[in-house]
């Protein structure tokens, strides 16, 4: 079951892929340029919550509130409704829900600190995590697919 | 005051890439993953320019020695490969391909304000909360990169 929140066909789309994939480097320097910190994003959301180590909560919730501002700006100026097809499989979001929490906590990182600015440092670390957790969801993906018929 | 301001400009950013990209909507994310179905390679030139530019935009960076706004780099170490590493990528990925959604594109979802993506941040603060509360964290180590 899924939710659709606004119409328009998903594909491929390479442009506003590299576009974006642009744009999320492009603020991943500029933090680095900045402030000397890692874009890594279940990073800044996980030590929003205690115990508060150090006196960086304020900019952490300025990051948080930038990638919230940032597509409803995006959506605004350009007319382009954001897509979200999620499943309303309560669950099954619970669960997921989770496990992400979880294991980007236990792992240090996700897709933006292990898989963008790690990978880009030529980190083992963040290499050896980005392609464990790529292989994982895709064979999550597949299992659910293809093998349960989980749609 | 400018830390926090850049922060902002970094995440609004980061943002606007994830909605761009169409990274924000779990149902891409999945069609990316589920290489053996109609599979949309899309994300892949995300993920490839996101390194590219980030690599190279630090290779610039790192060779300033030190950041605008404060004293020193603040990254992580990139050796040594441990179980708590590999064990924390494997649950995430589980959890990242049963609904599509990772971290950042959940963040950017919120203002759509859809049920779903409540449950799911919901869900996602108390894994982060559990993990934190057997896992004992330090700050992340200061090092300053070698310049190349």
């Amino acid at each position: 079951m899924h939710l659709l929140l606004s119409t328009g066909m998903s594909g491929f789309s390479p442009i506003s892929a590299a576009i974006g994939g642009l744009c999320i480097g492009l603020a991943s320097v500029l933090l680095m340029a900045t402030t000397g910190r890692i874009a890594g994003i279940s990073g800044f959301v996980s030590r929003l919550l205690p115990p508060y180590e150090d006196g960086q909560f304020l900019v952490r919730v300025a990051f948080v509130a930038g990638i919230i501002a940032g597509p409803a700006i995006y959506a605004f100026t350009s007319g382009t409704p954001t897509e979200v097809d999620v499943t309303s499989n309560v669950p099954l979001l619970m669960a997921a829900g989770f496990l992400v929490g979880l294991g980007t906590v236990i792992g240090s990182g996700c897709t933006s600190g292990h898989g963008v600015c790690g990978t880009a440092r030529l980190s083992v670390r963040s290499i050896v995590a980005t392609l464990l957790f790529l292989a994982t969801a895709m064979t999550t993906v597949f299992l659910m697919r293809h093998v349960l018929g989980v749609q | 005051m400018t830390r926090i301001l850049a922060t902002f400009v970094s995440g609004l950013l980061f943002g606007v890439g994830l909605a761009v990209s169409g990274l924000i909507n779990p149902a891409k994310v999945q069609s990316f993953l589920d290489i053996a179905g109609a599979w949309d390679p899309s994300l892949a030139i995300t993920m490839a320019v996101a390194v590219l530019t980030t690599w190279a935009g630090y290779r610039v960076v790192f060779a300033r020695g030190a950041p605008l706004l404060d004293k020193t780099f603040h990254v992580p170490p990139t050796g040594r490969v441990d179980r708590r590493l590999v064990a924390g990528a494997l649950i995430f990925g589980l959890g990242w391909g049963l609904v599509g959604f990772c971290p950042g594109p959940l963040v950017a979802a919120l203002p759509v304000g859809a049920t779903p993506t409540f449950v799911f941040a919901l869900a996602m603060l108390a894994g982060m909360a559990a993990a934190r509360s057997f896992v004992a964290f330090q700050p992340a180590p200061v090092m300053k990169p070698k310049p190349r």
